[in-house]
């Protein structure tokens, strides 16, 4: 069956052709809305639910986009995907819509939605498509969240809002001996070295991934 | 047989044991080994890698040793048990067993965690990596402690001298290769993430945040407060300090760079030694000169009120912006590292004054952060290869004119 034929289109992203340490797209987003866990996890569903259905239907009309106007079609189907998402969110998580401001908009300008368009879904049949989209969309995903994850917690001493390391006005949990949340943390530069992080463990990992 | 052949008879035999290097770092550590290079063309020189990180940590010592009188005495005039110093800078208030020993204890931990965490870390890489430890940690590891607050938690410094040199240097490739002073990327760090300990009132006397704690808690104490003099400046509120007093460095401050004095003495120190370049500490200065000036000619003409947040520093004397804060140190230890500095001499001049200029500017526009030294060298040390690059392009078409006219 296709799933599995084709099941390297997952897994690659997610792996050693991922789309933000190994392509090193997408990196303004994720520098952008990592402070918090539940905004990269909310921002990697939205990529998520974008870039499967654009591509589905990117690859469905394959064969009549004029190629002189393909950017502009691909970008009012992203653009109208984005709005879907955007009025959803601010239906449904206000909170959350407000914190991710910009950046839900901004998902029409991330490189790795218009680059898959163009690269994969204009020269494949819809299911490989889907799968291509779900794959570079979950590897994304997985960066937001590792990043989401650490900035949250070493930044905020919190992880999706709950207290883990306990309170830092009462002092309780490790506070109580003398830990401190790490201010630099929720700033972009430490997105930034923290994303080189994981490029660096990656690649040491598999050198086959170094470039010159 | 002496110790040094013993010592090296002992690494001949573990040539190829993984911990190596973690030897070879401590064994080497004062005198050269026995060994030799084994191909190529050499020049025989006094100054190895080793000797030149030698003499910087001397030039330093005299600051450390400053620094723990200092936080002694501040302390102690802070919680009233000793009055301040009027008899200038070798009065017997100041200079007491007692003043240094409540700094001993509070600095020496800061070096050995320096220290300890730093060479740790470059042991680890150096077996990783398979080469030998390099020296580049003997400085920075004693820079660390004179450039952060008396009270700053020993985890903390810890963890922000772990990154400092995994993120400052190893990952650029280890001594040498750095873009940023390792030092100064330490410091950045603490200040950025845990900015309740590197600035404020209370952070700069040992024992005020303890105090604050126990008030806190209910006791009936006073609180304490030790402003640096950047900082009472930065909200308007005036000096408060002789200017005697700055240039002895008798002030609040971090540990070592309060003494423009002695910092002088080990400008002088690394001139003298050929280890510093004069180049860039001048054209610091002067940079520093400048800026104040036309800050002091903003706030003489009245182009701002008094009430504005800048008015306090704008106003300084110019000259008194080199007395104060971090600059002094800053320029003559950390602006002239080798490895991040510009390499050639009329970049030198450019990256000096424009470390000058800069630090004063985000001095005055930046109340938060009243030091701006540690971020102008480092925003410098970034653009220092693209001076270089400036000035060598300019050296090329200079000669190439040159060579067109003889030809004509």
């Amino acid at each position: 069956m296709g799933l599995f034929k084709d099941s390297n289109l997952i897994t690659d992203p997610l792996t050693d052709d991922n789309p933000i340490t190994i392509q090193v797209l997408g990196i303004c987003s994720a520098l952008a809305i990592t402070a918090e866990l539940e905004a990269s996890i909310v921002m990697a569903i939205a990529v998520l639910f974008v870039l499967g259905v654009g591509n589905v239907i990117i690859s469905l009309m394959r064969n009549i986009i004029p190629s002189k106007i393909r950017i502009i079609v691909q970008l009012i189907i992203v653009a109208a995907l984005v709005i879907i998402v955007d009025l959803i969110l601010k239906a449904f998580a206000y909170q959350l819509s407000k914190t991710l401001s910009v950046f839900v908009g901004l998902i029409i300008t991330n490189c790795i939605i218009m680059g898959r368009f163009e690269a994969f879904a204009l020269a494949n049949k819809p299911w490989r498509s889907f799968l291509d989209g779900i794959g570079n969309a979950a590897g994304y995903g997985v960066i937001l969240i590792i990043v989401g994850f650490f900035r949250e917690l070493l930044g905020s001493g919190t992880l999706l809002g709950f207290k883990v390391l306990g309170d830092s006005i009462e002092k309780t949990g490790v506070y109580a001996y003398g830990y401190e949340n790490n201010g630099f943390m929720l700033l972009a530069p430490m997105a930034l070295i923290t994303l080189g992080i994981i490029i660096w463990i990656q690649r040491s990992k598999n050198k086959a991934l170094i470039e010159d | 047989m002496g110790l040094k052949s013993n010592l090296h008879n002992f690494k001949e035999k573990n040539k190829d044991k993984k911990w190596l290097p973690a030897f070879s770092a401590i064994h080497t550590f004062l005198f050269l080994p026995n060994e030799t290079t084994h191909n190529g063309t050499h020049i025989k020189a006094a100054d190895d890698l080793k000797r030149t990180m030698n003499i910087v940590i001397m030039a330093m010592v005299p600051c450390l040793i400053f620094g723990m009188l200092n936080a002694g005495y501040q302390h102690h005039l802070a919680f009233g048990d000793i009055q301040h110093v009027t008899e200038g800078f070798f009065n017997s208030q100041f200079w007491t067993m007692d003043n240094f020993m409540v700094g001993f204890w509070k600095v020496i931990p800061l070096v050995i965690v320096s220290y300890g965490v730093g060479l740790a870390i470059e042991i680890l890489f150096a077996i990783k990596n398979s080469h030998e430890v390099e020296e580049g940690y003997l400085v920075t590891g004693m820079l660390v402690p004179l450039i952060v607050p008396i009270d700053t938690p020993l985890w903390m410094l810890a963890v922000a001298v772990a990154f400092g040199v995994v993120i400052g240097k190893e990952v650029f490739g280890g001594t040498g290769m750095n873009i940023l002073n390792p030092a100064l990327t330490i410091r950045a760090f603490l200040f950025f993430a845990y900015p309740t300990w590197m600035s404020g009132d209370k952070v700069w006397v040992t024992g005020a945040v303890e105090r604050d704690q126990m008030i806190a808690a209910g006791e009936k104490l006073d609180a304490i407060s030790g402003e640096t003099i950047l900082g009472s400046l930065a909200q308007n509120k005036g000096a408060g300090y002789e200017v005697m007093d700055m240039f002895y460095g008798i002030i609040p401050g971090s540990v070592g760079e309060t003494s423009t004095l002695l910092i002088v003495l080990a400008a002088l120190f690394l001139i003298f030694t050929k280890i510093g370049s004069w180049r860039i500490m001048l054209s610091s200065v002067i940079g520093a000169l400048v800026m104040g000036l036309i800050f002091n000619a903003v706030a003489s003409s009245g182009w701002i009120t008094e009430s504005s947040k800048f008015y306090g520093l704008m106003n300084t004397e110019f000259w008194h912006h080199l007395l104060i804060g971090g600059f002094a140190f800053g320029t003559v230890f950390m602006a002239t590292d080798p490895v991040t500095a510009s390499q050639t001499n009329k970049g030198k001049w450019i990256y000096g004054f424009l470390i000058g200029f800069i630090s004063i500017m985000i001095r005055v526009f930046n109340p938060a952060y009243p030091e701006g030294v540690m971020l102008a060298i480092l925003l410098m040390n970034v653009f220092a290869p693209t001076i270089d690059h400036y000035v060598v392009q300019g050296n090329v078409k200079r000669r190439l004119k040159r060579l067109k006219v003889k030809i004509a």
